[in-house]
């Protein structure tokens, strides 16, 4: 019966493209990780495509920490050449990526990203500094020399000069490498500022105060975003006293809903950033395995390309998107050219 | 003689036909409830049906038309060829950069010869107009064919996805000032190159046929790319599910004897059809990329992926549908002496193929609609390469439609919603035809007893 032959003969082609045709090697970059980084990465992969011979980057997005797991996977044609983060690799995912066989790694910084806080445009204006951000978001605070759960309902409590507006924070959630860089330039910076950390030392040990600095009350009042950007901007929305935590371009391309509050007196802005007087930022930076450097064909041309003035310059695209550009982007493009490792 | 007409005094009071007694007044209003009760869930299920209709069409049709720029410019030869010997490889040292100044230097020449431009507004604000995306498009014709330097062309340019929001009423005047990407002043140069036939707001193939594109042009993003690698994925689903699931079910149904084991498999593929997708996603992972090595971001893994997910659909389906056969099919079959299989292959398949070709286009539409599996397996990426036919194509990386469109409600740009609502009419438009083919399919084929 010609159907039974049809069956067998097309699983038997099926079979064979499964194992024996994929032979001939990836011919195009892949890139995945952090979602900060994303933006950036496709436009440097579109313009690449555009330019060069070669074919135009896969990128995928996932987080940091997704993107340097899968990049420690090992060596090889199917593991990714390169993983976007927002954080610097930990020790351990460095001892991951050994056990692999992922030794020789590149660390590329490609500039600097800033954290903004920002509000329903119709709403209060806020002006901040992290001390209030810590009184407002610790889940346990000095209050007379006792250490009490967070009793803060309104802004106006936690620092009279803001506006009487309940706190509602969406903050990102632990699996984002911005969380990282909140945790530790805003809460553990306004714990030290507003005094709290060297009460808390004084009634225990460094630790301890240290740790309690960066826990995040749960009553409800602060709400952990584990997807994108888009999702703190609809909770905002939906909830106009919300204040949430944004990349600097994603404030950028929504200034039509969103305001920015100022940190410490200063209003958050490329310019500010590069200067330092913004406090909150952070550098974006990729990975990249050399391995792979000869065998993914572009791979060292797309990375050569990423960190150019032309794209990655205070004149390029990406600083037209939001990054701040890297005041020692040519010591990272000799870095690159020497294909130096960490 | 009995008179059957009586009845006991007591009982005929209220038992005439013409007035209904209490019992069954109860019932009548029971059945009546029970009516009110399905026509209120028939009106939810229609208005929840409607609210997600209008929500998706209201902002995802104007993804369908987009905003374009149209003048006239001379390409200059010391730009764009500074050796002047036409070679293609040559010019490609020309950048997508060099070709947006000249392109801008166009423009610019072209408002301003039309006399729109209000006074005191830099060259900036106009240059600002054009989309990225137009200097590549004029880098890809030009080297295509060199000849084009020297003359002059029709430019016929995407603009900038705020201008175009413009026109679609996401952006106005109050926004573009407080708006870092866009201002006024270019608003306003661009309603005056409306009204002079210079810009024009029509349908855009481009939004179906091209490939994503970057945050930072929106209005370029297309979905061919996804629509190609849906494409490859369904079409790994039908060459290796149908053929796994039909030849299971028939011998499950036909040949296998009715034992525990044969209970066992039974009851597994049951639950197998109930496991979510996600599972298959991490399945894929381990099995085809971990272990055997295929590429990340392939349709052919997605394929199996999902022919893994849709084989217990079309095995439940398949079964019943042969379960449907008459066993009198069956009984005549082998009463004139044909072999089991042959009854089986003459008879009773082709008997149950409308509910098999059904059940297939079911779970095929079900996997199109998938995305979750495609997670873990690198297909949710930016994709801008179309991949190549079939075969070799299936190894190239390629997106998917669910993945596009969950892609692009990621995105800072509130361009991309538009688009994402847009990609969701594409979506929703495969699936009916899908469902109308299956339909077709059944009502043709079909046979009744």
């Amino acid at each position: 019966m010609s159907f039974n032959k049809l069956t067998v003969s097309t699983l038997a082609i099926a079979a064979v493209y499964a194992t024996g045709a994929y032979a001939q090697g990836r011919d195009q970059v892949q890139v995945a990780g952090s979602s900060t980084v994303l933006p950036y990465s496709t436009i440097v992969a579109e313009a690449f495509g555009e330019n060069f011979d070669f074919p135009t980057p896969v990128v995928q997005s996932g987080g940091s920490g997704a993107g340097l797991a899968q990049f420690c996977e090992g060596v090889g044609e199917n593991t990714i050449d390169i993983a976007n983060a927002s954080r610097e690799i930990k020790d351990s995912e460095i001892e991951t990526c050994a056990a692999n066989g992922v030794t020789d790694i590149m660390h590329v910084r490609i500039g600097y990203d800033g954290i903004v806080f920002a509000s329903d445009v119709n709403g209060n204006s806020f002006e901040f500094t992290p001390a209030d951000w810590y009184k407002a978001l610790a889940a346990q605070v000095v209050v007379d020399g006792e250490l009490v759960d967070n009793p803060y309902t309104t802004w106006n409590e936690v620092n009279p000069d803001l506006p009487e507006q309940p706190i509602m924070a969406f903050i990102p959630g632990t699996k984002h490498g911005t969380r990282e860089v909140f945790e530790e330039k805003v809460l553990a910076a306004g714990c030290e500022e507003s005094g709290a950390l060297e009460e808390m030392t004084a009634m225990s040990d460094e630790d301890t105060a240290e740790a309690a600095c960066v826990a995040v009350r749960t009553d409800g009042r602060s709400v952990d975003i584990d997807g994108d950007y888009t999702e703190t901007l609809a909770r905002i929305q939906s909830d106009p006293n919300g204040i949430g935590v944004f990349g600097l371009s994603f404030y950028e391309n929504n200034t039509n809903s969103l305001q920015v509050a100022t940190m410490s007196g200063v209003e958050p802005s490329t310019e500010t950033i590069a200067s330092g007087e913004y406090p909150v930022s952070r550098p974006l930076q990729f990975y990249v395995k050399k391995a792979h450097i000869g065998v993914v064909p572009g791979l060292k041309e797309f990375v050569t390309f990423f960190v150019s003035d032309d794209m990655a310059g205070p004149n390029g695209p990406l600083a037209a998107y939001g990054l701040v550009s890297d005041p020692e982007l040519a010591q990272t493009q000799a870095a690159v050219e020497a294909e130096e490792t960490m | 003689m009995t008179d059957i007409s009586a009845s006991p005094a007591g009982k005929s009071k209220g038992s005439s036909l013409l007035e209904l007694d209490s019992r069954t007044r109860r019932r009548n209003a029971a059945e009546r409830r029970f009516q009110i009760y399905g026509i209120v869930a028939i009106a939810i299920a229609l208005a929840a049906l409607l609210m997600l209709l209008v929500s998706i069409f209201s902002g995802g049709s104007s993804a369908f038309r987009q905003t374009f720029a149209t003048f006239d410019m001379t390409l200059p030869a010391e730009q764009l060829d500074p050796e002047g010997n036409r070679d293609p490889a040559e010019m490609a040292r020309v950048t997508t950069i060099g070709y947006q100044n000249v392109l801008r230097a166009g423009l610019v020449a072209a408002v301003r010869d039309a006399g729109i431009v209000p006074d005191g507004v830099a060259d900036a604000d106009i240059t600002g107009i054009l989309s990225p995306e137009a200097a590549a498009d004029l880098r890809n014709r030009v080297l295509a064919n060199p000849d084009l330097i020297g003359t002059t062309v029709d430019i016929d340019a995407l603009v900038h996805g705020r201008i175009d929001g413009y026109f679609k009423g996401r952006v106005t005047m109050e926004s573009a000032v407080r708006d870092a990407n866009i201002t006024p002043e270019r608003l306003q140069i661009a309603e005056a190159m409306v009204e002079n036939g210079l810009m024009s707001t029509r349908f855009n193939w481009g939004f179906v046929t091209k490939p994503d594109a970057s945050d930072q042009r929106p209005e370029a993003a297309g979905l061919g790319v996804a629509l190609l690698g849906s494409l490859y994925m369904m079409l790994v689903v039908l060459v290796l599910a149908v053929p796994i699931g039909v030849a299971a079910s028939i011998y499950l149904e036909e040949f296998a004897p009715k034992n525990r084991f044969t209970d066992v498999i039974e009851v597994n593929i049951s639950n197998l059809a109930a496991v979510p997708s996600i599972v298959f996603g991490i399945l894929g992972l381990a099995i085809f990329i971990n272990f055997a090595h295929l590429p990340q971001s392939a349709p052919i893994v997605g394929g199996l992926v999902l022919t893994l997910m849709t084989v217990p659909t079309i095995i439940i389906s398949t079964r019943a549908s042969l379960r449907a056969v008459p066993p009198s099919i069956r009984d005549a079959a082998l009463g004139v002496g044909a072999s089991r299989m042959q009854s089986v292959f003459h008879h009773v398949l082709p008997l149950a193929m409308p509910g098999i070709l059904t059940g297939t286009i079911i779970g095929l539409a079900q996997a199109l609609g998938e995305t979750a599996p495609l997670l873990l397996i690198g297909m949710v990426a930016f994709v801008r390469d179309y991949p190549d036919a079939p075969p070799e194509g299936l190894f190239d990386p390629a997106s998917a439609l669910p993945v596009q469109v969950y892609n692009w409600t990621q995105r800072a740009d509130p361009a991309f919603v538009e688009r994402a609502s847009g990609a969701i009419i594409v979506l929703l438009a495969f699936l009916l035809v899908m469902n109308a083919i299956a339909i077709i399919l059944r009502r043709r084929f079909e046979r009744r007893w």
